[in-house]
Order: C-alpha cells, then structure tokens, then sequence
C-alpha cells in the first residue's frame, strides 16, 4: 500500500504544473466553503457568548426577540419575585427588567444607516453580564441621559466618541463611556438607563427580563410555573438557547446560499480534477498494462488512480483551509435580520469545519477521479501495452 | 541436465482480431508443448502472431478456442482475478521498452511483484537485493530509470522478472532496444537465467543474433506454425 500511495504521489510531483493549477481550483471551491462556515459559525458563537448558561430570558409569548417583545410592569412584577431566582452579595436578587429598541446610527465611511439596538439596562444587569467591562470613560449615572457604546459600535459607527451627543427619542444622550463585551453580542449595542429609555420613547412595557437562577436545576420547573401562571404571557428561555435562536435564521441562510454556490462552484474543479486525471491516464497506458501483466487486480489500479485524485483534492483542501484561515483576523459588521440590527462578529474556525471541507474536497476528489480510475483499471492490458 | 516435464501444453489454439465487420486470423491451430527449463526463441516476421501467441502464454490475453495448460492448469478458463494471481506466481515479464515506472526507483520497480505476496518488508528487501545481485545493479538500486542506460534498464527489468521466483520468464522483443553490447549483456543474463537457475524462457525476436541464445526456435508465419528448423525460414 505504501509503495502505491507514492507511486500516486511522485506521479503528482513529477506533473508539478499541472498538479498545481487543479489543486488550485479545489483550493479556491474549498475557501468558499470553509468561508461561509466560518461565517455562519462566527455569528452563531457570537450569540451563543452572549448568553451566559446560568441566565433565564423572559420575553413575551410568540414575540421571538426582545425587540416585538413587552411585558408589563406587573407582569415584570410577578416574575421578579420569583424563588429560584439567585442573590447577589447584599441578597439583591439578580434580576433585570430591560427595554430594547432600535434607532439609526451611521456607519463610518458610508452614508447608510443601520439599525442599532439601544439596550435600557438597570444596575444589576452589568452583573448578570459578567463578560462586558468598562472600556474608557466612566458608567452611566442612573436617573441621566448617559449612554455607554459598545466596543464594535465605537468602531464601526460615527458620532459614538466619548463626549459627544446623540439624538433620539427626542432627547439628547451623551456618550460616557465604551464597554468591551469580548467577544459578544454586546459589542453592538448601546446601552442607556432603561427608566429614561422608557420615558423617552413612550414605551409603558418592558423588553424583556432577565435573571440569574441559584440553581440551573430549577429551570425546567420555573418554565414550567411562568408559561403556564394564567397572569402571564410569557416565553421563559436559557439566554444561551435564547440567543442561538436569534442566530438560526441568519446562519441557515448563509449556510443555504453559501453552500449552494460552492456546489456550482465545485463543479469545475471536479471537471478541472477530471480532465487531469482523464490526462494522467493517458500518458501512464503503458504504465497501467505492465502493472496489470505483472498481476495487479484492476482494483489496485483503481485505487491508485483514485488515491491520486483523492491527493490532488486533499492538497486543494489544505491550500484552501490555510488560506480561508486568515479571514479569522477580519470582522464582520451586518445586519442580523432576525433581530433587524446589525451585529459584529468574526469568521469563526472550528475543528468541524476543518472536517466538513476535508470531506467535501475528498467527495469532489472521488468524483473527479472516480471515471477516470475506472477508465485506467478497465482496460485491456495487452491493448494498454501496446500504447507508444 | 536437461528436464523433460512438460511445464506448457498449447492445443489447438484460435486468436484473431475484429476490424469493422471484417474478423482477421491472428492464430491458426497452434498446437505444441514447452519442456521445462526450455529457453525457446519464436521468430517470424512482423504480423506473424507471435507476440500474440506469447501474451496468451502469459496469460494476458485470451484465445478464441483451444487451451494452454501451464503445470496442468488450463489458464484460458480461469477468470481474470485468479488469471491475475497466477501471473504474479508463475510469470516473469520482460519488455523491448523495460516498461519501468518512472516515478519509482529500481528498487521499488523490483519490489512490485512482491507486494501482491504475503511477505514482510525485510524478506522483500532480501528477494529485492538478490535479483539486483543477480543482474549486477545493486549499486544503483536508488537510481531512478531515467538515470540508468537502455541496457542498465532491461537489467532493472529482468531483476523485476525474476524476484517472485517464477517458473516462466516471457520476453518480448528483449534486446530490440539495446545496442549490441547490452544486447549480448541481456541475452547472456537471460542465458544464464536459464541454464543456472533453470527457468523457462519464451522469447520472442526478429533477431537470429539474438535467438542463437535460445535452445530452441519455432518460427511463425501468418499465424501458422512452421515447422522444420527456424534457421531454414530465415
């Protein structure tokens, strides 16, 4: 077998160009691929991080995201004074009733606006979000106009320096502060005292509320007790579930349409694959025919010339997954159109994705290869050697 | 001393060609035996069947009718995967082009025949670096063909054929490459295969030179055996 498999890969060697150029085409099929991924998986993982796994979000049934969410102040009331609710140092429960809506912000360099989601936050949400820390500037003074931005919309977006003001629900707000959310979602928001954020846009409910369980244990029972508590209409989720749901229909989209182009797209490379083997076929007649006369089985030559093309797509796969892996040091700004504002994230790298293109470029390297391989190993051996 | 057995048994033997609707004879009614530790030279002119007739001794191809018993065993009826096996046992091969793959050293080109053998990678070397002894190459066992001469090449060849230690070496044209002193190298080599190691050889050449080597000739002509000396024919 290990003299087969370096017959096959000194075959390659020995047609240097050649090789190169088809490796090439599967390398730029699988780039595409592992991109969209990547993609896909970065905006998934970035709301995924901004749960956090011992966090409840309560939204309105059927609302699907904070933003079409509200519940009012009794209802809020109700679920605040829940049990299984944990107590902060002080025996505060840790529970936050917050508002969430959209306004349009300019991006930096164009002269579109993008939705962005101002989050009304209240003292205990900052410990409910163990991830997000002061960047510059100072907290927001609760009872004020003060907004702190995130880190991405500090980036990404103009008129959010410290100091300066921004208009909306007919108020003025300044700019105190920029917070640093890692690698969240909060990255993308700004964030105001919800009170004020409230009054301003005349909203009499709140988004959602949010809280810290004592033990996770008690969620299913929880769940159980608000959906079903005949004063409440309320949707009661992990955050983490909560915001991989946010990411489904984004991440299926991108997948569906990523996907779908690189099976066009790989098309050619496996005709690309084809053609050099179909070449490399006809070059080696003779080579086949002594193979075959000194007694190896058609299925030897089979898998020779299948191992070839199998090697040709896996160099295609490492050049492309090298090459897509550079993108991981570029983000992306979007628009997540299940909650209509835009979101920052990464192109994300995963040992999965490292797979699904390793066994995307081998299925392109079988097809490719496969009648070619059949051609070599079904032919007449004193017809083969009698090739010049 | 010479053997007597009887290691080839042809009877009867039919090949031709279809081209188009028009169907040509290749092989008419070959009929002979082959003793064991023969070296047998079959001459004839070009067309004359006797390539043919030596891939169907080999195994590589299949006549129309009549049968070829090789050490008992009718090889036209086995089918292709025992065929296959049996080649590797029983068949050495020789080439007028060497037909050495060129991305493999000589080595790894002697050692081909035996990777289809149950032996491990040390008895391999051992068979690998006795036929390079016997052929006298051993020093340019990491050469690849294109660094070898036509001569060095047919050498590399004829290790090839003889590592799996068959009892039939086929050489087609061996020397129609060669200049004439690696042409009497190969032929002595071939010469001594035989006599030394008793291995059956069927040659087939257009060179007398070349067929003085063999014990014996059999001369073909349109498909039909001749019979009589083949130095009359010639």
């Amino acid at each position: 077998m290990k003299l087969i498999l370096l017959y096959s890969l000194r075959n390659l060697i020995r047609r240097k160009l050649t090789t190169l150029l088809t490796a090439s085409g599967m390398a730029l099929v699988i780039l595409v691929f592992s991109a969209v991924l990547m993609l896909s998986e970065g905006l998934r993982k970035t709301l995924i991080k901004t749960g956090s796994p011992d966090n409840v979000v309560v939204i309105r049934k059927s609302a699907g995201s904070e933003v079409q969410s509200g519940i009012d102040k009794e209802q809020a009331n109700i679920i605040e004074i829940s049990p299984e609710i944990s107590l902060n140092d002080r025996g505060k429960r840790l529970v936050a009733k917050e508002l969430v809506v959209l306004i349009g912000l300019t991006k930096k360099g164009t002269d579109k606006l993008s939705n962005v989601v101002i989050r009304g936050v209240m003292e205990m949400s900052l410990p409910l979000r163990s991830q997000v820390r002061l960047k510059e500037g100072k907290m927001i003074r609760w009872g004020t106009n003060e907004i702190i931005v995130g880190s991405k919309i500090a980036e990404n977006f103009d008129g959010v320096k410290i100091g300066s003001f921004l208009s909306f629900g007919q108020r003025q707000w300044q700019v105190v502060g920029i917070f640093d959310g890692g690698t969240t979602g909060f990255n993308s928001e700004i964030w105001a005292d919800v009170e004020q954020l409230k009054q301003s846009f005349r909203r009499p409910t709140y988004s959602s509320i949010i809280f810290k369980l004592s033990d996770l244990k008690d969620f299913e029972n929880l769940k159980m007790r608000l959906e079903n508590d005949p004063r409440l209409t309320v949707e009661v989720k992990k955050e983490m579930q909560y915001y991989e749901d946010q990411s489904a229909m984004m991440t299926r989209f991108i997948k569906v349409l990523g996907v779908s182009m690189t099976i066009v797209f790989s098309i050619g490379a496996i005709l690309g694959a084809m053609i050099t083997m179909y070449s490399a076929v006809a070059q080696r007649k003779r080579e086949i025919g002594t193979l075959r006369a000194l007694g190896f089985q058609k299925v030897t030559i089979l898998a020779a010339f299948l191992m070839e093309s199998l090697l040709l797509s896996f160099a295609g796969c490492i050049g492309g997954l090298f090459l897509s892996s550079f993108l991981q040091f570029y983000t992306i700004s979007t628009m997540n159109w299940q909650t209509f504002s835009e979101l920052a994230f990464s192109f994300t790298l995963t040992p999965k994705i490292i797979l699904q293109s390793l066994i995307f470029s081998l299925i392109m390297g079988v097809i490719g290869g496969l009648i070619p391989a059949l051609k070599a190993s079904s032919q007449k051996i004193v017809d083969a050697l009698r090739t010049d | 001393m010479a053997k007597l057995e009887k290691i080839i048994e042809i009877e009867s033997l039919y090949k031709s060609f279809r081209k188009g609707n028009q169907i040509i004879p290749v092989l008419q009614n070959i009929s002979f035996d082959i003793m064991d530790g023969e070296f047998l030279a079959l001459m004839g002119p070009s067309g004359s069947g006797k390539s043919t007739l030596l891939n169907l001794i080999a195994g590589i191809d299949k006549p129309d009718s009549g049968s070829i018993f090789v050490q008992g065993i009718d090889i036209t009826n086995l089918d292709e995967r025992t065929l296959s096996r049996w080649r590797s046992e029983h068949v050495g091969f020789i080439f007028q082009f060497y037909n050495l793959i060129p991305v493999l050293t000589a080595f790894e080109n002697i050692e081909l025949p035996l990777l289809m053998m149950n032996l491990s990678a040390k008895d391999r070397k051992e068979h690998v670096d006795f036929a390079l002894s016997i052929v006298g190459l051993y020093d340019r066992k990491d050469h690849y063909p294109k660094q070898l001469s036509g001569g060095q090449q047919q050498r590399v060849a004829i290790a090839r054929a003889i590592v799996t230690d068959p009892s039939i070496i086929v050489a087609d044209e061996p020397t129609g490459d060669l200049d004439k002193k690696s042409a009497e190298d190969v032929l002595n080599l071939m010469s001594e295969l035989n006599q030394k190691f008793g291995k059956t050889i069927i040659m087939v050449t257009h060179d007398l030179r070349a067929a003085k080597y063999a014990k014996s000739m059999k001369y073909l002509d349109k498909g039909v055996l001749i019979n009589g000396s083949a130095e009359i024919f010639i």
